[in-house]
């Protein structure tokens, strides 16, 4: 069991999600940074998709009531162990009974997941572990307080002792969407500038600012799925792109999608960062 | 009916129709099988977005453009089972609104917002939130110009061609004709959703205990 004793300011569960109640209107949430996340799970050992905590610009305190395996992942946030030196990032840790660890504030990226041994069990909601924000779905965010059990040991080898990880640039790859005839050139607005990440940007998706994409059309759009990665132009031509708590359906035209290996990007974008879209055959207007 | 096939990123298209009954045809022939290579579905007002197995897209999408056989099969049913009641107390802030809108008395609408037999054509927006087909055209309204940033949890509501219960408190566009005594979204139940794609619903009016 691990006690949290400090949250940061949003940390919540999340696994692989909910993926096959869409047809009820139920979001599939899960980790936004499925990249970092599919990592900790293997430094640990945990099988793909076991439950981890997402933490979202550090903070997170926990204290190890049981000796257990841990692995960091995604934002570096700088951590120690009861008042230690700083720990490994991207390797699996063995804390020993009574560790309290200690999460600071990444300096770069957003998002950082903490996989234990064995997975985070609290009890699954439509079977998934994941909070959904939107839908409000599943186990609530962290507060000081809560007691976590972890489940039991997955009995698989520890054979990664350490991932490389490359730091992504803020580059962001985009296949065609469905609505690419609402707008005048919006593939070609979209890739000729870069983007401000908006600070209400959150795991709806990443909100950008930058000069409007124009209409071709003004009539309304029934809704229709949208898929993470979308992006998404409301009204004020501002871009939207689509992350894990999306909601299924939408009445705003939907112009291209993002490359499922950059989902990781958007999801690790601060505000203020500069994004940049490429056609998914590396093609940006400027060339 | 023939479905226009739209690219959706590398791993979905979406099919687009012509009407919402023409959507939930496509879904329920897609999801009997009809076309090899397809990993999901999501049924929507005129389209249905379809997840593609990997490498399938191009034969998903030449077999999706090509078939125009697809077999009108949500419409009234043999031996369909008796609707879902959803009591309702019609005393909504709208309610004064959309008669005055559509020139009816609000007796008249409570009596042709309860007549018909609904149909879920799909779920969106919200968990359990089911978009329901079937309504009486006289009161086909342009959503509100101002939505409210809180709708009360179980408020019976229409806006264009639809009607729905909202399954709990969260924003929204539509017209607020009444709420439900009866919960269409319950983590205590099991499945959650009282309206699932398909389902067929009657609006049962029904006076307030609190009222005479």
């Amino acid at each position: 069991m691990i006690v949290v004793r400090a949250s940061g300011p949003l940390a919540t569960i999340q696994d692989g999600g909910r993926s096959l109640l869409g047809h009820l209107g139920v979001g599939a949430a899960g980790a936004a940074d499925p990249n970092a996340f599919a990592l900790a799970n293997r430094l640990v050992g945990n099988a793909d998709g076991t439950a981890a905590i997402e933490v979202t610009l550090g903070g997170l305190t926990f204290e190890c009531i049981d000796a257990c395996v841990v692995a960091m992942t995604g934002a570096p946030c700088p951590a120690t162990v009861s008042a230690g030196p700083s720990l490994g990032f991207a390797a699996p840790l063995a804390f020993p009974a009574g560790a309290l660890v200690r999460l600071a504030a990444p300096p770069r990226g957003l998002r950082t997941y903490v996989a234990v041994r064995g997975g985070i069990d609290v009890p699954p909601v439509l079977g998934s572990r994941s909070f959904d924000t939107l839908g409000r779905l599943g186990p609530p965010p962290l507060q000081p307080g809560d007691a976590l059990t972890i489940g039991p040991d997955p009995a698989s080898p520890l054979d990664t002792d350490l991932a490389p990880t490359r730091e992504r640039e803020p580059i962001v790859r985009l296949w065609p969407g469905p609505r690419l005839d609402w707008f005048a050139d919006a593939l070609g607005a979209l890739t000729s500038a870069a983007w401000t990440v908006r600070s209400d940007s959150d795991r709806v998706g990443v909100r950008l600012s930058g000069t409007p994409l124009r209409r071709a059309r003004t009539d309304e759009l029934p809704s229709e799925g949208i898929v993470t990665g979308a992006v998404q132009v409301p009204h004020d031509g501002q871009p939207i792109v689509m992350l894990a708590d999306h909601p299924v359906t939408g009445g705003y035209p939907v112009v291209a999608v993002a490359d499922p290996d950059d989902i990781t990007v958007l999801a690790q974008a601060r505000p203020g960062t500069q994004l940049r879209f490429v056609t998914h055959r590396g093609r940006s207007s400027r060339l | 009916m023939s479905a226009r096939v739209l690219p959706y990123g590398p791993a979905h298209v979406l099919a687009e129709v012509d009407s919402s009954a023409e959507a939930a045809d496509l879904y329920e022939w897609l999801a009997a099988g009809a076309i090899p290579g397809i990993r999901t579905l999501l049924p929507a007002a005129r389209t249905v977005l379809v997840g593609v197995d990997e490498g399938a897209i191009a034969e998903v999408t030449v077999a999706l453009a090509a078939h125009t056989a697809v077999p009108a099969t949500s419409a009234a049913r043999a031996g369909a089972p008796a609707p879902v009641e959803v009591p309702t107390v019609y005393d909504g802030e709208d309610l004064e609104w959309v008669a005055a809108a559509c020139g009816l008395s609000v007796e008249e609408v409570v009596r042709r917002h309860s007549a018909p037999i609904y149909t879920a054509a799909f779920c969106g927006f919200a968990p359990g939130f089911a978009y329901l087909v079937g309504g009486d055209g006289a009161l086909n309204l342009p959503r509100r110009a101002n939505p409210r940033p809180r709708v009360p949890a179980s408020s019976v509501a229409i806006a264009g061609e639809y009607s729905a219960v909202y399954p709990s408190a969260s924003p929204g566009g539509w017209h607020l004709l009444g709420r439900a005594e009866v919960r269409v979204w319950s983590l205590d139940r099991d499945p959650p959703a009282l309206i699932p794609p398909g389902t067929r619903v009657r609006f049962v009016p029904i006076r307030s205990p609190s009222r005479p």
